[in-house]
């Protein structure tokens, strides 16, 4: 079995900072990580593997730096890597970020076996729009299974997959055919420590690099700024509210008093909230 | 996967050589919204988008139409008609017993061949796992732009939609346009923007479309369907008060705190995103970007510093009260109301005062 996992190099949005003045985001020194809602795809594509037999690679379209991400994903037990860059991949919104990597896809089938599963993350947390798992299943014809809690089966003879996905209100359980696209839902499993053995592995393995070029991309019309419909005009910071909250004073007070003293405020200032909370209690 | 701008100039320069849209959309008219109706039952979140698409469609001087979709007898006309309270002018109703439940397959083709035939100029859906899996098949298949997760929605001078959502991480916000393709696209979260009133009696037209779908032809099947059990399901998306908890609390057993206030309020609890990565709470009751957004009438934080990740998904409370040892904690830069002291000692005696207030016998402390 040939699972491709598709990940992103994130920056560790915990540590971006806004300038002050620009507003612009401060990116230097910022650490990167492999997007985090990827490894619960990662690890999902392991344990199939492990189970059936087969190999995962692992694909990124981003920077060359981006390779620290692949060679990562090595670490914890994949077992290829495919870089995707190029400069006209610059800019990319999710239909062209969709589109490069699914021509990566197709070239990865023709070069390693076509994928039977093809997994990304649920989202990303820089971009945050679960919109490229879609896009890729799409334009590929792969069968989609998103907001995925569990695979249940893989039958590579049937050419079948069973897997219980989250909707609203409950559970579905779905059965489809592969080649399928799947993203995991976060928390489903705990991505592995990697053996010492992969750690060696990762640090000797090559990274193939391909650019548009290499992954058979000829109309570069449809990469980068130029290949996305939407267009980001403004970018700005949100504006606080015009009034620093009222306090409510503590000084000498035991936190019974306070308390009540807030309550009175909450009531005066909310007397919906009072109405509200009388109606509930006169219902008992 | 990013709707995020590489650099923000890049994309100012690119949006100021707007050439003129192609004549092959120029017929493309009206603003959409897509009602989920799942089981009977129509999410919220399109009853909220209804309100949104209306004011676009005021703007634009067009019409609003509802697009619902679903199983024969599936409860698609009612939702329809109800379309109309809540401001639609127009909806088109998809029914074939292939739609009774969700699946991208059917639904995509449904919603695509709808859009080629009646083409809209805006095409909005919810935020929901059900909209985002759709959502991304049908602007794939269309070849047109979406921005996920908007927070605000508008029409420019030149009438073209302008897509606000927050960027990276939710630090900053910026405004998307999807300027040379039709339709434009933008999914909304639940509750971020506002229920609008129910104009009962108010009427429509109904446009039955018919798609052509067998299910022999449909490869993904639904093998089941397990609802939630309804006692692990928290109403904090729209629960009229919620209280919450974050760091400040310092330990799983401070947070019982919270639990027991929001007990006495008849309210839902709620945290802050590290709270569910220690594992003290569950991942549900996260509020923030990438947790829920609530529009509580009031919300009381306790221990929370107010990061714009959390802040995101309060903004939508009618009254925030904060408690914090730290004067200078971001929240009361947005708090309505605050305290400056330990909330571990303090959420006992907020408790214990409603309690009393709150108490039958005391009845008469409170009004109504
Ligand atoms: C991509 C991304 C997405 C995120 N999404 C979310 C999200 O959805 N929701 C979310 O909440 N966060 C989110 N975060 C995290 C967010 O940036 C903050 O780190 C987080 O909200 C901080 O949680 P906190 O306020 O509980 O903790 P802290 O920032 O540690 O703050 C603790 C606060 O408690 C106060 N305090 C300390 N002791 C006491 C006491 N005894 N009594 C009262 N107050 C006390 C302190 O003064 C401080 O203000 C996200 C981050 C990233 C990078």
């Amino acid at each position: 079995m040939h699972i491709v996992v598709c990940i992103k190099q994130v920056p560790d949005s915990a540590q971006i900072r806004v300038h002050p003045v620009t507003n612009t985001i401060m990116r230097q020194g910022v650490p990167t990580i492999i997007n985090p809602y990827d490894l619960f795809s990662l690890e999902e594509a392991m344990r199939w593997r492990d189970k059936l037999g087969g190999e995962v690679t692992v694909l990124t379209m981003g920077p060359p730096s981006a390779a620290d991400s692949l060679r990562k994903a090595l670490t914890y037990g994949a077992d290829r890597a495919v870089l995707l860059t190029d400069r006209f991949f610059a800019g990319s919104d999710t239909l062209a970020t969709s589109y490069a990597l699914s021509a990566a896809l197709a070239k990865i089938g023709e070069a390693f076996g076509a994928p039977d599963i093809v997994f990304t993350g649920k989202q990303t947390i820089d971009g945050d729009t679960a919109q490229v798992g879609p896009g890729i299943a799409k334009r590929l014809d792969l069968k989609q299974l998103t907001y995925v809690s569990r695979i249940v089966d893989v039958d590579l003879t049937s050419r079948s997959i069973v897997a219980e996905r989250r909707a609203e209100g409950g559970v579905q359980v779905l059965m489809t055919q592969l080649p399928a696209l799947v993203t995991m839902l976060e928390g489903t499993n705990e991505i592995r420590r990697g053996s010492l053995d992969d750690a060696l592995r990762a640090a000797r393995a090559d990274v193939v690099v391909w650019s548009a070029a290499d992954a058979g991309i000829s109309d570069l019309q449809k990469c980068g700024l130029r290949g996305s419909p939407t267009v980001v005009k403004r970018v700005f910071a949100p504006p606080p509210r015009s009034e620093k909250a009222e306090l409510v004073e503590t000084h000498g007070r035991a936190p019974a008093e306070s308390a009540d003293a807030l309550i009175d405020i909450i009531f005066a200032r909310a007397p919906g909230v009072e109405a509200d909370l009388a109606k509930s209690v006169s219902g008992f | 996967m990013s709707n995020a701008p590489a650099s923000p100039q890049a994309g100012g320069g690119r949006a100021s050589m707007k050439k003129e849209l192609p004549e092959r959309f120029k017929s493309y008219r009206h603003v959409w919204v897509f009602v989920e109706l799942e089981r009977g039952h129509v999410h919220s979140v399109s009853w909220e988008l209804m309100g949104e698409g209306r004011k676009l469609a005021d703007k634009l001087g067009v019409e609003l139409a509802a697009v619902v979709m679903g199983g024969v007898d599936a409860g698609v006309r009612e939702a329809a008609q109800e379309s109309f309270a809540y401001g639609a002018d127009v909806a088109y109703v998809v029914e074939n017993p292939v739609l009774a439940d969700y699946r991208n397959e059917t639904y995509s083709k449904a919603l695509t061949d709808l859009v080629n035939t009646h083409k809209p100029e805006i095409l909005l859906l919810g935020a929901t796992t059900l909209g985002r899996d759709l959502a991304g098949s049908v602007a794939t298949t269309l070849l047109t732009g979406l921005t996920a997760d908007c927070t605000e929605l508008d029409v420019d001078a030149d009438k073209s939609l302008a897509a606000t959502r927050p960027t990276f991480g939710g630090s900053l916000l910026c405004t998307i346009y999807t300027l040379n393709f039709r339709p434009q696209m933008a999914t909304v979260r639940p509750r971020v923007m506002q229920m609008p009133r129910r104009q009962d009696g108010r009427d429509g037209r109904i446009v039955p479309f018919d798609v052509d779908l067998r299910e022999d032809d449909i490869i993904t099947k639904l093998l089941r369907f397990v609802p939630d059990r309804d006692s692990n399901k928290s109403n904090l998306a729209y629960a009229d008060i919620v209280v919450s908890g974050g760091m400040g609390l310092q330990s799983a057993e401070n947070y019982q705190l919270v639990r027991q206030l929001a007990s006495v309020l008849g309210a839902e609890y709620g945290c802050s995103r590290p709270l569910v990565q220690k594992g003290w709470v569950p991942a549900e009751r996260q509020i923030g970007q990438t947790g829920k957004t609530i529009r509580p009438k009031l919300y009381i934080a306790a221990g929370i510093s107010g990061a714009i990740q959390h802040r995101v998904g309060v903004d939508g409370a009618d009254m925030i009260v904060a408690i914090n040892t730290d004067r200078n904690a971001p929240i009361f830069d947005f708090a309505h109301l605050g305290i400056v002291t330990d909330a571990v000692r303090f959420l006992p005696a907020l408790t214990e005062a409603f309690r009393k207030r709150l108490s039958p016998h005391s009845k008469d402390r409170l009004a109504g």
